[in-house]
């Protein structure tokens, strides 16, 4: 089945620019595992070390977010689009990381 | 990369995390990235979403669909989401080690120091590629005909 997967700005620098990608794949972690195979400088930013989707990182096909589909099990029909769509958390915590400060 | 910011918009921002106070408060930043300067041209205002409201005194989360409705906006207005606004309340405005899990590089994190109610200190951070620390980048506070 070809996808279409829409590229979210920040991510565009991994994708030579390119806002869609087209790949074929029958399930959503199928078009995911393809598109970091051919962007493999994506996969830090969507994958964790254990190679899980990133808590954050939400990946919509249509307008359903797949969590509460069949997650990365879900089947996709031809001309399908999906996306990728961060959720924000954060906060003030002291178990902080490395700051580059500005001079 | 800096990130340009009209004074109305800071000052929409400062009533939002002061009023947010002692929780975090948070929100989306639009506009359009012109010659390496993020400018901000308008704002979505969010709710802290953290599920835990006692943890939202140094947790905030903003859900995906807050970000797809922000998306949508700015699309609609030839704009882009160009980063995020929280608050630190009662804690320096630098990122967590949270903060970094919880990040993608280009986007502009602002976050606000607000101590007692009081925006005392804003900056401005991006991730790095390697996901290895966030860098500070430079804030412009601009007239609003700017």
């Amino acid at each position: 089945m070809a996808v279409q997967i829409l590229i979210p700005t920040p991510l565009r620098a991994y994708t030579k620019g390119e806002k869609v990608v087209s790949v074929e794949a029958g399930t959503v972690g199928e078009a995911l595992r393809a598109l970091t195979e051919r962007y493999p400088e994506l996969r830090r930013h969507l994958f964790n070390e254990d190679g899980r989707l990133r808590s954050f990182v939400n990946v919509y096909l249509g307008d359903e977010d797949v969590r509460y589909l069949q997650g990365e099990e879900t089947p996709i029909a031809d001309g399908q689009t999906l996306s990728i769509v961060p959720s924000i958390a954060g906060g003030s915590g002291w178990r902080s990381g490395r700051w580059i400060t500005r001079p | 990369m800096a990130l340009r910011l009209r004074r109305e918009h800071a000052a929409q921002i400062q009533a939002h995390v002061e009023a947010g106070y002692p929780a975090e408060a948070c929100g989306i930043l639009l506009g359009r990235e012109v010659d390496g300067v993020k400018m901000v041209e308008g704002l979505h205002l969010v709710p802290n979403r953290w599920a835990n409201p006692e943890e939202q005194t140094h947790r905030f989360f903003i859900p995906p669909e807050e970000v797809r409705t922000a998306e949508a906006l700015a699309a609609r207005r030839g704009q882009e989401v160009l980063g995020f606004f929280h608050s630190h309340p009662d804690h320096p405005a630098r990122p967590s080690a949270f903060d970094r899990e919880h990040a993608w590089p280009w986007y502009a994190y602002l976050i606000i120091s607000v101590e007692g109610g009081r925006a005392v200190d804003w900056r401005v951070w991006q991730l790095t590629d390697d996901r290895s620390a966030f860098e500070e980048q430079g804030l412009e506070i601009v007239e609003d005909s700017g």
